[in-house]
Parts: structure tokens; sequence; C-alpha cells
């Protein structure tokens, strides 16, 4: 069962300003069947141009029906320069609280209204752009790409969370993982450790990162390294392939291998060739 | 508020004489069947004694009957044992409705070499008997089908495909988790050679389950370890929990009747009053081939996790298909194997009633359920789309 606050529920059970508006000023409308979650955002404009009345229909699920409802009493008595500011997290903040899984529902309110606002304006609605990725719910590389950045998402399942990208058939995870790794610069699936490891923790962390993040690096120009020893944090290696008889080998073991065991086991490590 | 408790295909009440038989296995003859002292090795009787309970419900011998953890466990069991038996041969084959339980197992198995075969169903959850002989070789290992559909209730034909995998000398099991205790299961008329079943299912208690195992079929132990269950599966025996099993098994044959009849009369009695009450709404699945104690109803235009909430408020228990409600976004991948389209997959409810289910609270769920659809519809987009085009 999922973990709604009461403010959720109540906005779910009473739903403020269900409905549509005749001659409305901006209606915006996003979702699909197909998606499990549509909203359509109706508002209507007073003469100072604050919006007057703001109704919605929504197709979803509870927490669909709450950001909805939360969105309609977020936005009224508001100006269109005010209202725009609004972000999904404000949704989520007015309901108290959504699970990570439905953080998708708040922002369809936020898109419903973006889309609203454009509509009165005259503008072009924003058109689809980017190349899709989640081919399932229609996703595309610049949607996600922009919620990444946003939320610092760092796993496939914030996004699917934040967007549902990735959370239909699967086939996109790579994809996803690709644009993350694009914004924060490298993969992120390492968490550099700040607690204290244990020795045993600390070696299987040292080989992992050796095997994930930096061999295939020194691989690609015909090199390889193994791990020798370590001792407190002292970490012996062996240079193999091309680096051992490189003569930028003490670059690379001090300012690429080094750099990066700091990085993701412990910042105190000093890497050494073995001298045996 | 009252409870009314219509998700007895996710778990069932344990029965009160269930209860009653287990609690004395507790504190009080808490020992260990495989002790030398009699206050431990006198416990050997009762679990002989709750095993044969178990074997009588099925029409097994006591000693076919292995004791596990429940349905996942006894499903884990029977694959590797079929493929254990069997090393050379590297194809399995599954339908694409089983439980996660098979499902996950056999996308496991598939990852790990073997050659897997997912057999569609049509769009009433039938399984589509040419192409599952079409898929089956010399390579084929096992074949797993499950007796009954926890979402739909529908019935495979497990007398029929048993009886041609017996031909070809392929391992058969079926994942009987939801027929066991629900309709009447004679394996002296049938050729299965594995077969699971669950406790918790038939008003018996969490933890406990069975894989019956005909004799001659070859077997290699899933856990490995002491020498319980005469080396077969390790791990002390849960002697309650075994208990618990046997009398649930014992008061299943009693209740079988009642479930054909009384328990069928009132699921036909809900399904059709929610039907005539609510538009565009249908059945899932092939109606007159079920479980009695199913019924899977789609409502069109509506999400189920909102409709379940709103049961919810009435302390109506049931459960749907809805993905928002599993924590994937896909809907249940029962209904879209039968392909049913995603206006209804989104907004199908399960009720699954029992020997406990009154008239009572039939018509109280008949009364409740129109209202909610309505009103969840009034606030859907689609709804009024449809409506004004249709």
């Amino acid at each position: 069962m999922w973990d709604y606050t009461d403010k959720v529920k109540e906005h779910f059970l009473n739903p403020r300003n269900v409905g549509t508006i005749e001659n409305a000023d901006g209606v915006g409308d996003v979702g699909s069947l197909a998606c499990g979650d549509a909203l359509t955002l109706y508002f209507k404009l007073d003469a100072e141009g604050r919006i007057a009345d703001a109704k919605f229909q929504t197709f979803g699920c509870a927490s669909a029906i709450a950001s909805s409802s939360a969105l309609t009493e977020l936005i009224i008595g508001k100006t269109l320069e005010e209202a725009e500011k609004i972000t999904n997290e404000d949704i989520a903040a007015y309901l108290g609280e959504l699970p990570k899984e439905k953080m998708h529902c708040s922002v369809m309110g936020q898109e419903a209204l973006e889309k609203a606002i454009a509509q009165y304006r005259g503008e072009r609605p924003r058109q689809v752009d980017g190349n899709i990725i989640c081919e399932c719910f229609g996703i595309t590389d610049h949607e996600i790409e922009k919620t990444v950045r946003e939320h610092r998402l760092t796993s496939i399942e914030d996004v699917t969370g934040y967007l549902k990208a990735g959370g239909g058939c699967g086939n996109c995870h790579d994809k996803i993982q690709q644009i993350m790794d694009g914004v924060f610069g490298q993969p992120v699936t390492i968490q550099p450790r700040s607690k204290k490891l244990t020795n045993i923790q600390k070696i299987k962390l040292i080989e992992e990162t050796l095997e994930r993040e930096i061999r295939p690096t020194l691989r690609q120009d015909g090199g390889d390294i193994e791990l020798v020893d370590v001792e407190g944090s002292q970490v012996v290696v062996n240079l193999r392939g091309t680096c051992a008889s490189c003569s930028k080998s003490q670059v690379t073991l001090k300012s690429y291998v080094e750099a990066k065991l700091r990085e993701l086991v412990t910042d105190d490590l000093v890497v050494e060739e073995n001298r045996l | 508020m009252k409870n009314v408790y219509l998700d007895n295909n996710a778990t069932t009440r344990v029965a009160p004489e269930v209860v009653e038989a287990m609690l004395p296995y507790f504190s009080d003859f808490y020992g260990n069947p495989s002790s030398m002292h009699s206050f431990g090795g006198n416990l050997g009787l009762k679990v002989r004694e709750a095993r044969a309970r178990i074997a009588a419900l099925l029409g097994a011998q006591p000693e076919e009957i292995l004791l596990t953890s429940g349905g996942t466990e006894s499903d884990a069991t029977a694959i590797h044992a079929a493929l254990a038996a069997y090393p050379h041969k590297r194809h399995i084959v599954t339908t694409r409705v089983e439980h996660p339980a098979i499902k996950n197992l056999f996308e496991q198995y598939g990852k790990n070499g073997y050659r897997v075969t997912f057999i569609p169903v049509d769009c009433e959850g039938r399984i589509d008997l040419d192409e599952f002989r079409a898929s089956l070789s010399e390579d084929t290992a096992v074949v797993s089908m499950m007796w009954a559909n926890n979402e739909t209730g529908v019935l495979f034909p497990v007398d029929e495909v048993a009886a041609e995998l017996k031909a070809r000398g392929i391992v058969f099991h079926t994942d009987a988790v939801q027929a066991v205790g629900k309709i009447p299961i004679d394996l002296t008329r049938t050729d299965v050679d594995l077969l699971s079943l669950s406790g918790h299912k038939l008003h018996g208690p969490k933890g406990i389950g069975a894989l019956y195992i005909r004799k001659g079929t070859k077997f290699k132990p899933f856990m490995v370890g002491g020498h319980q269950e005469h080396g077969r599966r390790a791990g002390t025996e849960n002697v309650p929990g075994i208990i618990g099993l046997g009398k649930a098994c014992e008061l299943a044959a009693g209740k079988l009747n009642d479930i054909d009849t009384r328990v069928r009369g009132l699921r036909d009695r809900l399904e059709n009053a929610l039907l005539e009450a609510v538009p565009q709404s249908m059945i899932n699945g092939e109606r007159a081939n079920r479980l009695p104690n199913t019924t899977s109803i789609a409502f069109e235009y509506v999400e189920g996790e909102a409709i379940l909430l709103m049961m919810n408020e009435h302390g109506i228990a049931a459960s749907s298909g809805s993905a928002c409600t599993s924590g994937s976004l896909e809907p249940s991948h029962v209904l879209r194997a039968m392909g049913i389209p995603f206006t209804a997959a989104h907004g199908s409810i399960r009720f699954s009633l029992s020997h406990y289910t009154t008239a009572e609270e039939i018509e109280f769920v008949i009364e409740k359920m129109p209202p909610i659809i309505a009103r969840l519809r009034q606030m859907s987009p689609f709804w009024q789309k449809a409506a004004q085009s249709g």
C-alpha cells in the first residue's frame, strides 16, 4: 500500500475544483490512457489578469487526483507570471509529501500548467524536442536530461519515479544511464564512501573500482593493472601491458589511478608501483 | 467500520480450527522431530498424520508430499529438480501469464543460458495449445503451466497437457497454488509430475507449502543441509505450520462443495449485478471456465488504484491489475498478455471470495461500487469524451 500523507488522501477523497470551464482562457492537456494517467487543466482570468477560477479533470491514481486538486488551489488568485513559477516540488510540498514513485503525478501538474499558459499566450505548444528514449511513455532525452539536472537524480528508479521513463519494458535503461552519466560527467554507479571501511571492505572496493572503472580505461590504451597488496592506506599495484613500459606510467598512476581510488574508495589512499 | 474481505487470492483468513490445531505445537509440544528423545521424536507421528491429510486432498500418497516454506519455494524446487535431473536439456517452457514465482524464475534461467518459451494466451486468457505443442522438442527439460490463473481465475487444460508431456517424456510442473482448495484435484487421474501448493491460500498459515512429487519422478534437493524430508529438503520441520496445513487441507475437502455452489452463486451475483449497474464494464477472462471464487472486472476509463482506495474507505478489500498499485508502471502482465486494452487494464479490479464470504457482504459491495466508478469517471477527461463520441 502506498504511504500517502493525510493531505494527499484528503485531496483525493474531496478534490477541489473538479470539472471544466466553458470559454476558458487557457487549457492544458497532458498524459494519455496508455500511460495510466492524464490531466486536463482549465483556467479563467479576471479583469486584472489574475486566475479567477481553475478546474481539472484527471484520469489516474489517488496521487494524480490529489496533485491536480493541489495545483488548482495553488494557482487560483495568482497572476500568470506568479503561477508559472510553480514547480512540481511546490505541488508535492503543498500535499506534505509524495512517495518517490509518484513524483511524476506532480510533474504532470506542472506540465499541464505550462501548456495552459502557453495556450493562453498563443505560443505554439512546446514541440516534443529531442529524441524519444522511453518508447513506452514517449519521453525524450531532453526531458530526461532536464529532470536529472534539476532534481539531481542518480538512479534509473528515480528517473522512473519522476518521469515514468524506464518504467515499462525497461529497454531504455542503458540510455537513461548514459544521460545521467553525461550530466554528472562520469558514471555515478559507485558512490563515494565517507564512512570508515574495514580492511576487507576497503580491499573489495579497491578491487571493484579497479575492475569497473580503471581497468577498462587502461585497456583502451593496451595497458592493464593488477592489485598486489593493500597495507593501511598504501595500495601496491603492478602495471601491465603498454603501461609497464610507458614513460608516463607514473603520471597515470598518480593522476588517474590514485585520484580515482581516492574518489571512490577513501581519500587517503597512496598508490605505488610494486618494486619487487 | 466492518471489513469486507474479497481478496482471498492474495491470502486467506486462517480457519479458527486450524489455529486451534496449531496452538499446542508452539509452547507445549515444541520438540524437534529429529530428536532421539520421545518429547521430540513423537512429533514425527503428528507430521506424518498431517502429510497424509495433505496427500488425501490431492489424491496423492503421503510419501509424494514434500513440505516447503510455501508456493515460491515449491516452484523453485520443482524447476531446479527437473533441470538437475536432465542436465543436457537446455529448453524450458511456460506461459505468459504465470505468477511471478514462475515468471521471474524462468526469466532468470533464460539469463543463465536456458532457452525459454513463454506460450501466449488469447483474449480470454486461454493458452494456445498449437503453439505450445510446436514449441516442444527433444531439448525441452520441463514445462510449467499454472492450474488456475491468480488474476482472472481462468483454468488451464492441465489434464490434456500432462498426458501429452508424459507421452513425450517431458517433466510437467503445475503451479496449483490458486486451484488447491477451490476445485477438486485428483492426481490419480492426471499425469502431473510436480505440483505446488501454498498453505495461506487455503485458510492455512503463511510460511508453509508443499510440493507434490509423483513417485518415480527424478529429484534433486534444492536446499541441502540436514536429512529432513528424507534428504529432499533440509531444515528443521515447521511443525506448527505443517500441523496447520494438514488441518487446512482436511477442512478444504469439506468446503469444496460450498465453494462450487454457494460461493460460485455469490460470485455470479456480484459480477452480474456490477456489469448491469456500471456501463462500459466487462469480465476479464473466459467466463465459463474459471475458478468459482474469482472475478476480474474491467471498469473502463478509470484507474484501479483510485478505485481500490475509495473501496477501502468502505472497508472493502480487493486488488487491481493497475500499474499504480504494484510499484511498476505497466499494468498487469496477465491482462496485457491477454491483449486487454489499456482503457480497461488500468481499471481492472479482482474480487476473490471464500468460504467465509456472506451474501450480505456481496450486497454491500454491489451497493457501494457503482457510485465509486461514477464518481471517478466524472473526474476523468476520457469518460466525457467517450460518452460524447459514443
